[in-house]
């Protein structure tokens, strides 16, 4: 795999996890689908992307909080999952990079939190030319943090395909464990994670777990009559 | 500034009306607001980034007395939903151009981070976020293709996004220190209910369906990974807050290829 257009995209969708835009591109339904569309096969980037957006649905990025960061991890998951599907065993490739998405995006997490104490020592540092209301002081304090998360979610991409797509392919090919342990886990934990995001979202308003059982209700009738 | 020229609150019109261009570097500003975010600051100098265009106009115009003080108060720490931030923008903008005493402005300014932030957090990230996420799953579970998805959320999510920075900066300008108004306007206070019962129904509805497509029609799979997803989430709804699905999922995966690989 060539890392440098996954870093680049890393970078970009790392970016809009909460400097800018914000337009929801570092979403992992989005960022692995595009990363997927990189690796040539944008339907596995979503089968993953998919699979990530259950879990990323119980995490809010709510201010200070430490959260994972979905965007660049995706880019790694989708790009692992969509260029590994078409040589090694998909259900085994699948839940592996489910677990390198996790990863990067836990590393993520701790990466923009580093980032963020970074931004505070400069603040600081700024803190006597911001108090004379300087323009220029402004402006740099903004755009520098601004490529420095550029930089990190580059970085993390790029470091993320380099260290765990190899990685990845030998799992997968080397796992010993039938598809259906590796799909009954995958997709019972991602649904796990959902239900718990559902229920955090339905509790203390009225009326609200009845529309998600007739939702259910509704989904397993299409199942069953398909 | 000086203190003849304060004004207790901006009680009716704006004094001074902003050019397009202003406005179109305030509302591209706004879309990085978060862009130097720190434990220090938080938001602070992102909000004086957005307002400074505006700053421009104040008497004695860039690099002015009134500027340099307006722009060293709107630098200073501050906290809201990066979405919401636009409608304190608005407001201490007009605050700034209006003259309001900076005494006042500076109470102004502590006392809507709370309401600001507690608002988006839960129209935004806890129910237009999922909403739009369930949407976009439910178009994949019903065979959309991965460009239709991606439109399908982007499109979506995004109305909702752009929109509400826009009108949260036109909200801010036109109610200045009465932005409380705003913040009252019935879809942020009821729009929350309503959109977490239509999450819960596309959400509920696209569960079943992502769950058949892809791990297919066959009855031992579909069942154990019902029950599995019901074991793990009853125990996560029971423990949440304390341990997040995505932590258990990166063990438990990873403990999965230890073990394919040893067995």
């Amino acid at each position: 795999m060539e890392i440098l257009p996954y870093a680049v995209l890393g970078g970009l969708l790392g970016l809009d996890v909460v400097s800018f835009p914000q337009a929801m591109l570092s979403r992992p339904v989005v960022a692995a689908t595009i990363a997927g569309a990189f690796a040539g096969s944008a339907l596995h980037g979503l089968l993953l992307g998919a699979i990530v957006e259950l879990f990323a649905l119980e995490m809010l990025a709510v201010g200070a909080s430490r959260y994972p960061e979905w965007g660049s991890a995706s880019v790694v998951g989708g790009g692992i999952f969509a260029a590994g599907a078409v040589e090694h065993p998909l259900a085994p490739m699948l839940a592996i990079s489910v677990a390198a998405t996790l990863l990067v995006a836990w590393v993520g997490g701790w990466s923009m939190y580093g980032l963020r104490k970074l931004n505070g020592v400069r603040a600081r540092r700024a803190l006597p030319a911001l108090e004379r209301g300087d323009e220029n002081a402004v402006s740099r304090l903004q755009l520098t943090s601004l490529t420095m998360d550029l930089l990190r979610g580059a970085m993390l991409a790029g470091l993320g395909i380099a260290a765990l797509a190899p990685f990845a392919a030998r799992v997968a090919e080397a796992g010993n464990v039938s598809t259906t342990v590796y799909l009954v886990t995958v997709w019972g934990l991602a649904l796990a994670a959902a239900v718990s995001a559902f229920w955090g979202i339905i509790r203390g308003t009225t009326g609200a777990a009845w529309w998600l059982l007739g939702g259910l209700g509704v989904g397993v009738l299409l199942v069953v009559s398909q | 500034m000086t203190a003849s020229a304060s004004k207790p609150a901006s009680e009716s019109a704006p004094s001074v009306s902003l050019p397009a261009t202003t406005w179109a570097a305030i509302y591209l500003r706004s879309l990085a607001v978060q862009g130097s975010w720190s434990y220090e600051l938080l938001l602070g100098p992102g909000i004086g980034f957005c307002v400074e265009p505006a700053l421009r106009h104040l008497p004695g115009g860039r690099g002015g007395d009134a500027y340099r003080q307006a722009l060293a108060r709107q630098t200073r720490y501050f906290n809201t939903h990066p979405y919401l931030a636009t409608l304190a923008i608005g407001a201490l903008a007009r605050a700034e151009l209006d003259h309001v005493d900076p005494i006042q402005l500076e109470r102004f300014r502590t006392a809507m981070c709370g309401p600001l932030g507690s608002v988006g957090d839960r129209l935004v990230w806890a129910r237009w976020l999922p909403l739009c996420s369930s949407v976009a799953l439910l178009a994949f579970a019903l065979g959309a293709t991965p460009g239709a998805v991606l439109l399908i959320f982007l499109a979506l999510y995004n109305v909702g996004h752009f929109g509400l920075r826009a009108w949260g900066l036109r909200a801010g300008w036109r109610s200045g220190l009465r932005m409380a108004e705003a913040l009252g306007a019935a879809p942020l206070r009821q729009g929350p209910v309503y959109l977490a019962r239509i999450v819960a129904f596309v959400g509920g509805l696209a569960l079943p369906l992502l769950l058949a497509g892809s791990v297919g029609p066959a009855r031992f799979p579909l069942a154990a990974t019902v029950l599995v997803a019901l074991a793990i989430g009853a125990t996560l709804v029971r423990i949440q807050g304390r341990v997040e699905g995505w932590r258990v999922a990166l063990i438990a995966l990873a403990g999965l290829a230890l073990y394919s690989v040893l067995r």
